[in-house]
């Protein structure tokens, strides 16, 4: 076992790497860098900035080394003390900008995958039992038009009715009181009152998807004899449910953290957009667009490494379940 | 459905169909698959001929109809004794005495019958001639219909939806298609030879499916240029879309290519001489086809759903361009949605097409394997 973990870790090293770069050249791609965007922006309101100016800016940024100097100054720089480099359009450094919105990512994926195990699991056990009883059709049109709403659009069905018919405003993540205020409980209450709507939003598609795995597995384990053996014997039907195929049929389920995990992360950030979250999605978009090139990448750096450690937890937990992954 | 095999209720026939006959007979034994076939193709027949569909020149601004709001289509007139045929009648704008609101009121006195392949403006089929015959026009120029109500600039909504299905559903096939291509050169190039290629690639796939897609593609959008003409953007989204959407359909690929790579009648080829590129194409692909179809309309809606979410954000396609996810842009604010409510309506064609070829692809992947029942 340990082995395995030791092994699954080491392949993280190539895919951080890889992430990195992936992360590097695509915050490089766009034509020009910050100092044209900075200059078209001062030149928008008639200020004009001469070459020299835009050249102390590049030099100043580290603009003007090639492409894999500046790489790998910055990895560097992020491996040996946590340094993402300077956001330009702030004007500070990127990890004071970077870590409260990344928490704030990661505890929104994290309610919401925590939401969806928590529904999908026993609607989709409820589905495969009760095989085609009215229940089943309901969560089965659920899943359906769970899995076909763009999470963006619901998000703005949801404000809509919150604002046209209850007179509220349902964006952000803190009452006005709380936004700028340091962590106290009344924050963290605060939090939770307002969590649980991107939670129910980005929590419909994939309960939608996990709902339909489970009934799947479940629809393949029950018609085994090993049950019908257990129901001879006697047990009752809620404790052979847990005790054998529930078990089996878990199996594929925990390999969807793998893939859920990125979704979750993928559409939280259309969600956040539109909510205005304070979460990495809207810098992240704002940084892209003003190309300020650390910043968006940390984020981009940070948000796929989130999704790889994802992965890597899926794995080890599998093989916690399954021995025959384990001694592959 | 049913647990009953095709063969054991037509054991003579099916003896003798060929594999699509098979799938086909399957198929059509899924009711709701079969619904939502037809509603696909139908969509895409609006997409082939959006003009034909569409009732107002989708891009011709009305500054008398701002945020218009939907319009009734009557059938029966019992104003003058009875009469029958489609019409409808011209909205009349009035203020609220206190708030100034707008209040638009149905004027009765002005009915305006509606006509089936009428003429309306002028648009280009698949850009091979012109016409001006719709399938519904308005026989009063002056009072347009505006069956989804307008937008912000007086913008007819409807044929704005029906216009923008053409780059939106098109987008998901063009988008799978790439991706396709991807797919079945590394995922087959995987399986094919298996061994050491196999491990890399299979690390690449799994490296590129664990990456969270939408980041990725704001990304990649904010790199294109703004002003880029409209057809290299739709080009350059499309490659952005299958730039992740590769990884799966390489997977199921690769899946089939090593079950099958062991099979008698794979081996009994090879032993015959038969050149590689011929035991791919002609001996493998055809048995497994069905699955990377079925796989392929499954992708279909993610793209949809992907360039949707991106042209929303305002990183995909850019308005003068018509699609689904620009439409939304509008209703971006709740502000505007709150005065016309009807701005939601191209996300109700969103759901409806994405929802169509989710039920048709899950049909088409449970016929898929008629021999496997």
């Amino acid at each position: 076992m340990l082995k395995f973990i030791v092994k699954r870790l080491f392949w993280m090293i190539p895919s951080l790497f890889a992430v990195s770069f992936l992360a590097f050249v695509l915050i490089q791609l766009p034509p020009g860098d910050f100092v044209t965007t900075y200059i078209a922006t001062l030149a928008s309101s008639n200020e004009v900035v001469d070459q020299n100016t835009a050249a102390q800016l590049r030099e100043r940024f580290g603009l003007d080394q090639p492409m894999l100097v500046q790489y790998l100054k910055w990895v560097w720089g992020i491996v040996t003390h946590g340094d993402f480099g300077i956001s330009f359009e702030w004007q500070q450094p990127v990890s004071g900008l970077i870590w409260e919105r990344m928490a704030l990512t990661l505890v929104l994926a994290l309610a919401s995958l925590i939401a969806t195990w928590a529904l999908a699991l026993p609607i989709g056990v409820y589905s495969a039992v009760k095989k085609y009883s009215i229940g089943d059709y309901a969560f089965t049109a659920f899943t359906f038009f769970g899995l076909s709403i763009p999470s963006f659009l619901l998000a703005l069905v949801l404000m809509y009715v919150a604002a046209v018919e209850f007179g509220q405003d349902v964006g952000g993540l803190f009452s006005s009181q709380y936004e700028t205020a340091p962590w106290s409980i009344g924050k963290m209450y605060d939090l939770l009152t307002h969590l649980w709507l991107p939670v129910a939003i980005l929590a419909v598609s994939s309960t939608a998807s996990l709902i339909r795995v489970m009934r799947a597995n479940m629809l393949d384990e029950l018609p085994k004899p090993y049950v019908t053996t257990a129901r001879a014997k006697g047990l009752s039907e809620f404790r052979l449910l847990v005790k054998y195929p529930l078990r089996i049929a878990l199996n594929p389920f925990i390999s969807t953290i793998a893939w859920l995990l990125p979704n979750l992360i993928s559409g939280s950030v259309v969600v956040a957009i539109v909510l205005n979250l304070p979460t990495a999605a809207p810098l992240l978009l704002q940084s892209l667009m003003a190309q300020d090139m650390y910043l968006a990448g940390a984020f981009v750096l940070l948000i796929c490494a989130l999704t790889l450690i994802g992965s890597l937890i899926s794995d080890i937990l599998l093989a916690l379940v399954d021995p025959r992954i384990r001694l592959e | 459905m049913v647990d009953v095999s095709i063969a054991n209720l037509r054991p003579e026939r099916a003896a003798v169909a060929s594999q699509w006959q098979l799938i086909w007979w399957a198929f059509k034994r899924h009711r709701l698959a079969m619904a939502a076939l037809f509603v696909t193709l139908a969509l895409y027949i609006v997409a082939l001929v959006p003009g034909f569909f569409a009732i107002n020149d989708p891009t011709v601004q009305n500054a008398r109809a701002t945020f218009h709001p939907p319009q009734r289509i009557h059938l029966i007139d019992n104003s003058n004794g009875f009469e029958f045929g489609l019409h409808y009648f011209p909205l009349k704008l009035t203020r609220d005495p206190e708030t100034l609101a707008a209040i638009y009121v149905e004027d009765t006195a002005k009915k305006i019958p509606i006509a089936f392949f009428g003429r309306g403006y002028t648009y280009s089929v698949l850009g091979l001639f012109q016409t001006d015959i719709h399938l519904i026009a308005s026989t009063d120029k002056a009072r347009p219909l505006f069956l989804f109500g307008a937008d912000r600039l007086g913008r007819d909504v409807y044929s704005r939806v029906v216009q923008g299905a053409q780059v939106s559903l098109s987008i998901g096939l063009v988008g799978v298609f790439l991706s396709l291509a991807l797919g079945i050169v590394l995922g087959g190039i995987s399986g094919y030879y298996g061994g050491r290629i196999d491990f890399v690639m299979q690390r690449v796939i799994d490296f590129v499916l664990s990456l969270p897609t939408i980041p990725i593609w704001l990304a990649l959008a904010a790199a294109l240029p703004q002003g880029w003409p409209a057809t290299l953007q739709y080009m350059m989204i499309t490659i952005i879309l299958s730039f992740t959407g590769w990884a799966q359909l390489a997977r199921v690929v690769r899946g089939r290519f090593l079950s099958l790579r062991t099979e008698e009648f794979v081996a009994a080829a090879r032993l015959d001489g038969v050149s590689e590129g011929r035991i791919i194409f002609r001996h493998m692909l055809p048995s497994f086809s069905s699955h990377i179809i079925a796989s392929m309309t499954l992708a279909v809606p993610a793209m949809i759903l992907a360039e949707t979410s991106l042209s929303f954000l305002g990183l995909g396609l850019q308005p003068p361009t018509i699609s689904w996810g620009v439409l939304l842009r509008e209703a971006q604010n709740i502000r505007s949605i709150a005065t016309a409510p009807w701005l939601f309506l191209p996300g109700l064609a969103v759901v409806i097409a994405v929802m169509a070829l989710n039920l048709f692809g899950d049909g088409l992947r449970d016929a898929a394997d008629p021999y496997n029942k």
